[in-house]
């Protein structure tokens, strides 16, 4: 068996891989993040409770309603998206044009609020969701034993991301919202209805949470707090990709899952740390990020 | 603003006056001296919320009930200790010396409760632990005005570690939360797995709170090639160990996971498919016996998650403090924590929740520790009916010998 640093080579690749499994998670959520800043200019620190929501959503709709989860993963999004629409109609739209402190004061004391209604309501040990039967059971790739679970969340987290990235760059629909972001008023005067737009974005920013949300529940136990240990790191992963840079924040999510598995190799006792000291010597580096624009 | 807020707060108060001019200030004063006052600190909204939080309140509260008509009063407050030292210790002085408290319950995670030990022994108050881990408490770190109601680590390792070892596990790795708890549990257990002729092959330690992901841990371990994969964890981070040691499949390749501290919220939440066959150990359940069943009983219109030790812990050892307080007078009991946690001591316990038992000179309070096993789905027959009991430690032996703890004030 080789050894690379000391470290066998199959449990480093095993490493890698699972580096990569986290990173679709964060790639998914900081995607989120990067579209609702790009557009709204909000920096939306109820983006770890609504991916709690999603999450709950689907446990919900299989314990009461029987609905599993690949119905799940479709209505959670559109249910929690809808939710996220109703905040931003009500809540963040008085925020466009106030200091972005504002809208992360605002959104931070509905995360807050949020996780306390949750936690009141079920409790912090968290709720089983069981991994649907299609997808159970695991591969045996020689140098470790693979959940078709992890390898879906991986394939999925992808084509979201694509996607997302297509529609945003390479649509008209992109090119609109896009533009609205550069000269709002301008826009509108074309006969485009932006404030709907801004709206629709957020709530297609809570559904992404919400989709990440539904997939993390087979593998994280369903509880309040699943959201807020991951949103910090979510939140470094923007700022070291550039906020609002949506390629960015999808590579730098994968790449930062990768390093963090490592970490946890070399170093388990930092890998929580890990991702803050690299944020710490980007921003003195690049204040506006590796793919930001200043 | 606050010049605005006082100077309304001082006319509401002018205000009030001659309203509060007929009050009995003597005999107002004289209840304030005839009250206890018991203060909870644990974690309310954390990873332990559920095996401490709202349901052990509920138990105190309970305790303090029973104990209306003995001729004084009983004030229970409790607060989040977020599971941070500072938090906790900062908490427990305010309470002292801006509320009047005379009684820390729980203190919560292994490293909050050696600082609240520190705070309540400078301010000769009494602490009565109730779920935190860390066998220090009445070892290196043990203090006169403390007793160690429910578990330790020792008392896990022991039990758990113990019976693994016997049933072929002599071989481990172990996934160590980085904090005074796991470091505890871990070196507790390795005594005992290498005294009882096995091996310890290594350790990873994850960092504490905020893993969620514990899989690349898991492959650590299982790359060990060790027998059993012990986790010196607790909450949700056990929770999630051992959803992911098992969709990594290494139950199925003959890997044991020793949950070396699993509380029956724990169970619940992992659910019996996936928790099934797993050992544990607690000192309370509530399918015990007719007394634990009647204690749950009359908890039940009051919670909402399944009574573990650390609940039954908070109940029984209020209610202990309550009989030694009305025993030697309440003035007494308030002026000084030493001497009313020595009057604890001397004092035989009994109580539903752990039957009889008694409190040792360096604070353990001792009583029998139960070997569980969780059931499979089909064995469950109704709410919260998860554990099968599978071997019973007596008291005098299910924790560490008194000589063996270096506590500095017990006379050999």
């Amino acid at each position: 068996m080789d050894d690379i640093f000391g470290i066998p080579a199959p449990l480093l690749f095993g490493q890698l891989l699972l580096g990569l499994i986290n990173g679709a998670f964060y790639a998914m959520l900081s995607l989120g993040l990067a579209v609702i800043f790009g557009l709204l200019n909000i920096v939306n620190m109820a983006h770890g409770a609504q991916f709690m929501m999603g999450a709950f959503c689907a446990w919900m709709l299989l314990a009461w309603a029987g609905i599993g989860y690949w119905w799940a993963l479709i209505l959670s999004p559109i249910i929690i998206g809808f939710t996220g629409i109703v905040l931003e109609k009500l809540f963040i739209s008085k925020l466009y044009k106030l200091d972005h402190l504002y809208g992360l004061l605002l959104t931070f004391g509905l995360a807050l609020i949020i996780e306390g209604v949750f936690r009141n309501e079920f409790g912090s040990s968290g709720l089983p969701y069981r991994i649907p039967p299609e997808l159970s059971g695991a591969w045996d790739l020689g140098f470790m034993f693979m959940p078709i679970y992890r390898g879906w969340v991986v394939v999925a987290a992808l084509i979201l991301c694509l996607a997302t990235w297509l529609i945003i760059e390479k649509t008209r629909l992109g090119a609109y919202l896009r533009a609205a972001t550069e000269n709002a008023a301008l826009v509108q005067a074309f006969g485009v209805n932006v404030p709907r737009m801004v709206t629709l974005t957020y709530g297609f920013g809570v559904a992404l949470a919400a989709i990440g949300g539904v997939l993390a529940a087979p593998i994280y136990s369903v509880n309040p707090q699943m959201g807020s240990n991951l949103i910090i790191v979510v939140f470094a992963v923007v700022v070291i990709g550039g906020m609002g840079s949506i390629l960015g924040s999808i590579l730098t999510g994968f790449a930062l899952g990768i390093v963090e598995g490592l970490t946890k190799v070399f170093w388990p006792e930092a890998s929580a740390t890990v991702i803050f000291v690299i944020m710490a010597i980007v921003l003195l580096a690049r204040p506006a990020g590796l793919f930001g624009r200043a | 603003m606050t010049e605005c807020t006082s100077r309304r707060g001082i006319l509401k108060a002018a205000a009030a006056l001659p309203a509060m001019g007929g009050l009995p200030w003597r005999s107002a004063r004289a209840q304030a001296a005839n009250t206890v006052k018991i203060a909870l600190l644990c974690d309310f909204g954390g990873t332990y919320r559920d095996v401490t939080g709202p349901t052990e309140l509920a138990c105190i509260r309970q305790a303090a009930a029973e104990f209306s008509n003995r001729g004084f009063n009983v004030e229970v407050l409790y607060g989040d200790n977020q599971n941070k030292p500072d938090v906790g210790s900062n908490l427990a002085r305010q309470w002292i010396d801006r509320d009047g408290v005379d009684v820390v319950v729980d203190g919560g995670a292994s490293s909050v409760a050696l600082a609240v030990n520190d705070v309540v022994r400078e301010k000769n108050k009494v602490f009565l632990n109730t779920s935190s881990a860390t066998s220090d408490l009445t070892g290196s770190k043990c203090s006169p005005n403390t007793v160690h109601w429910t578990y330790d680590t020792w008392m896990l390792a022991k039990s758990t570690g113990g019976a693994t070892v016997k049933a072929g596990g002599d071989t481990w790795y172990f996934v160590t939360a980085d904090y005074a708890f796991g470091h505890a549990l871990e070196r507790d257990t390795t005594t005992f797995v290498r005294n009882a002729g096995g091996k310890v092959l290594g350790s990873v330690r994850t960092p504490f709170p905020g893993t969620t992901d514990f899989s690349s841990f898991i492959l650590q371990a299982q790359a060990s090639k060790a027998k059993v994969i012990g986790l010196a964890n607790a909450g949700s981070d056990t929770v999630n160990c051992i959803k992911q040691a098992a969709e990594f499949g290494l139950t199925k390749r003959g890997i044991k996971l020793a949950s070396l501290l699993m509380f029956l919220p724990d169970v619940h939440a992992i659910g019996l498919q996936t928790a099934q066959g797993l050992i544990c150990t607690e000192t309370f359940y509530w399918d015990l016996n007719d007394r634990t069943r009647a204690f749950t009983k009359k908890m039940r219109p009051n919670i909402s998650v399944p009574l573990c030790m650390n609940h039954a812990g908070g109940y029984a050892a209020v209610l202990h403090y309550l009989k030694a307080a009305a025993d030697m007078g309440v003035a007494q009991a308030r002026a000084n924590g030493v001497e009313t946690v020595n009057r604890m001591k001397a004092m035989p316990c009994d109580d539903d929740c752990f039957g009889p038992g008694q409190i040792r000179q360096d604070g353990r309070k001792l009583h029998p520790a139960y070997l569980f096993e969780v059931k499979k789905p089909e064995e469950s027959r109704g709410e919260w009916d998860y554990y099968k009991l599978l071997q019973t430690t007596p008291s005098e032996e299910a924790f560490r010998p008194l000589g063996d703890g270096g506590c500095s004030f017990v006379k050999a």
